[in-house]
């Protein structure tokens, strides 16, 4: 393994740039994680599904709006402000889905937490192959034929239709900056400031703190708690549709199980910044995609994954809360 | 919910009521039935698309590591996500020191293959030990992908393509037995359709390596059964049920959990070794993550604790994928939602330890109680 520092210099800019681009979607989906587990203390497995399903959610927009190659100007930005919506609802939709099938009736029941996770797991099989076999279930319906742009080749990547130029902003060192750079990681920051505000000063907001701090208590004071965490999941699914959509304006491809890998890496970035944090969420996030960057720079981008899990171990083992503490929650031991 | 409970708890009470000989000779009889079961042929019970033989060796694989994975989530509640990590540490260290990089015969790697594993589980463990629950989980999770990604990017251990050739045990052909035929709906002898015992290549092989597993099955089995029940188990229940009481009532529980943990590693090694025998090929496909989640998931299912609960769970996670292999495509996705209606409709397992049984009643009675109602006029459904 030879360590290669000298590309890391001369790249320092580009890979900072790019890899906080990254570090943002994984930050957007990993507040889908941390609140979840602020509120239930349960690791939500299956949320990266609600991620895959608002990539294809982008996707099936564009194609559904007529999106091609030589698709530009406003009318592309037009539709790319469609598919953030449909993105954000489809994703939200699964999340509330997700809640009411998978996770309620144990709750209800007081189920040990470990069951939860498998029942997550179970979830998130569901969802994902679902979508891989989208083709057979089409065709039980005899519709295969109807639907062959949005359900053909299945266990494919499938790409968005349209072309995004890339255009060069501002020039930082030797890396210019590109519109989609600065999109993704502009977006994601809004995105963030604007539910770290309304967690914190809303009244909705107040009632996710309550239950979070104390579900007993705040039901004695007449928070209703289901609601709260219907509400949990569907602000983690809105937030999961954005970097859905972000992510698609990035990468620009997806694929039935792309939501796992990416859904390992932001709970992972949950983790890093103190799970239950929301500001955590942001740092962990961003922190993890410039690290993975930089690391796969030293050592070669083979190991990317590696040192993201490195970070995390090394991490944990010297702050076994994350970067910034647990906070939505109460602290645990 | 709780039919199905009373009466797992009656008939484990009664077992417990026989006398010590029955007992011993009724356990007799059940591993004999397991030691003929590839040649019986059951009508219904036979994979009918693919190799029964086969399947019950993967079966037994499976049993093997969800024997391991229940020392540490089922006895010391340990939630580990990445314990396919120690099933590879075992197969590559066969894989490696029998083809790769030396030639020792199979049977003396195995011993050293379980020492490695028990040392890698040592080494994991020692750092991540100190984070606990949910933290844990991921921390493992992480370790299990550097384990799986490491060999992918490792050419001295075969990279992505793994490695293959991997050398069996000597054969040892000493006699073949027959296979029961049932076609005329009476069980007879078919002396035609013969399986040779002893022989750990080519076809018919399956059934050896089976026998094989069986064996070591019924060893880790009294083992466990001996750690479950002396002052190690009990530090064990004492940890997981509250880590501070433990420590507070003397109970090094970091050396515990680490125990439970190395002991996990020597167990899952020790099917990784068995699986790479059989397969005489291992890459890193056959280590990923999901894997992982799968043998939790045969714990979690079975009933974590109670070692015959994490068998009947293995078995099922295994046995019905392949008994519907007509379903193809659809299995994956029919398997998540058995998942799902499992952990709803029984959260303890399939078959609880019979202490969770006593403690999940004793909780409803209290609720009941609490409640001001009469537990028999509500009694859960």
């Amino acid at each position: 393994m030879d360590l290669n520092f000298g590309f890391l210099a001369d790249n320092f800019v580009a890979l900072t740039v790019t890899g906080l681009a990254l570090g943002s979607v994984y930050a957007l989906v990993a507040l889908g994680y941390t609140m979840v587990y602020g509120v239930l203390q349960l690791i939500n497995f299956a949320h990266s599904e609600v991620f895959m399903y608002g990539t294809f959610a982008v996707i099936w927009t564009l194609y559904f709006m007529g999106g091609t190659a030589q698709t530009s100007g406003m009318s592309l930005v037009a539709m790319m402000a469609v598919a953030l919506v449909v993105a954000m609802t489809v994703s939200a939709l699964v999340a509330l889905a997700l809640e009411k099938f998978a996770y309620r009736p144990l709750i209800k029941r007081k189920a040990p937490r470990l069951i939860a996770l498998i029942s997550a797991i179970g979830a998130s099989f569901v969802l994902a192959e679902a979508m891989g076999l989208r083709g057979k279930i089409a065709a039980a319906f005899g519709l295969e034929d109807d639907l062959r742009r949005y359900v053909g080749r299945s266990r494919d990547a499938a790409g968005i239709p349209v072309e995004i130029d890339q255009v060069g902003l501002f020039t930082i060192g030797d890396y210019t900056v590109t519109n989609v750079d600065a999109l993704v990681i502009g977006a994601a920051l809004v995105m963030m400031v604007a539910l770290d505000q309304f967690v914190r000063r809303s009244r909705l907001g107040r009632g996710v703190r309550a239950v979070a701090q104390d579900p007993e208590s705040a039901a004695l004071m007449g928070v209703n708690s289901t609601r709260v965490v219907q509400l949990t999941f569907l602000l983690g699914g809105i937030m999961a549709g954005a970097a859905a959509t972000l992510y698609m304006v990035r990468i620009g491809a997806t694929r039935f199980d792309a939501g796992f890998l990416l859904g390992v890496k932001a709970f992972t970035a949950a983790v890093l910044g103190g799970i239950g944090n929301l500001r955590g969420a942001l740092v962990g996030g961003l922190v993890l995609g410039v690290a993975e960057n930089w690391g796969s720079a030293i050592i070669g981008t083979e190991w990317k994954d590696v040192v993201a899990f490195v970070l995390l171990v090394v991490i944990l083992l010297f702050r076994p809360t994350g970067l910034l503490g647990e906070s939505l929650g109460k602290a645990r031991v | 919910m709780n039919r199905l409970s009373s009466f797992n708890l009656a008939v484990r009470q009664r077992f417990a009521a026989m006398p010590k000989a029955l007992r011993l000779l009724f356990l007799l009889a059940v591993a004999l039935f397991f030691y003929a079961l590839p040649v019986l042929n059951l009508p219904g019970l036979s994979t009918p698309d693919t190799d029964f033989g086969g399947v019950l060796f993967t079966v037994s694989v499976y049993v093997l590591v969800a024997l391991g994975l229940n020392i540490v989530v089922g006895y010391a509640g340990l939630l580990d996500l990445g314990y396919v990590g120690f099933y590879a540490v075992g197969a590559y260290t066969v894989a490696v020191l029998t083809t790769e990089h030396a030639s020792i015969p199979f049977l003396l790697v195995i011993p050293i293959a379980v020492a490695v594993s028990m040392i890698s589980g040592v080494l994991l463990g020692w750092p991540t030990l100190r984070v606990r629950g949910d933290y844990l989980a991921i921390v493992t999770l992480g370790f299990g992908e550097i384990i799986r990604l490491t060999l992918v990017n490792s050419e001295w251990l075969g990279g992505a393509a793994g490695i293959s050739r991997i050398q069996r045990p000597a054969d040892m052909p000493m006699f073949d037995v027959p296979q029961l035929d049932w076609s005329t709906g009476a069980p007879l002898l078919d002396l035609d359709d013969t399986v040779p015992f002893l022989q750990f290549a080519g076809p018919g092989s399956q059934y050896s390596w089976y026998w094989f597993a069986l064996s070591i099955i019924i060893v880790v089995l009294f083992a466990d059964k001996l750690i479950k029940d002396s002052r190690v188990g009990r530090a064990w229940e004492a940890t997981r049920e509250d880590e501070d009481a433990a420590e507070l009532m003397g109970v090094p529980t970091f050396r515990f959990k680490l125990l439970a943990f190395s002991m996990g590693a020597f167990v899952g090694g020790l099917a990784g070794a068995l699986f790479a025998g059989r397969q005489a090929f291992v890459s890193p496909q056959s280590f990923a993550l999901l894997l992982s989640i799968l043998f939790l998931a045969a714990v979690v299912l079975g009933g974590q604790g109670n070692r015959w609960g994490v068998i009947v769970g293995a078995a099922l996670v295994v046995y019905l994928p392949e008994r519907f292999r007509g379903l193809e495509e659809w299995r994956v996705l029919v398997f998540g939602a058995v998942l799902m209606i499992l952990a709803i409709y029984r959260p303890q397992g399939l078959l609880p330890p019979t202490r969770t049984v006593r403690a999940t009643r004793s909780e409803e009675q209290v609720d009941l109680d609490e409640r001001g109602l009469d537990g028999k006029e509500t009694a859960h459904g």
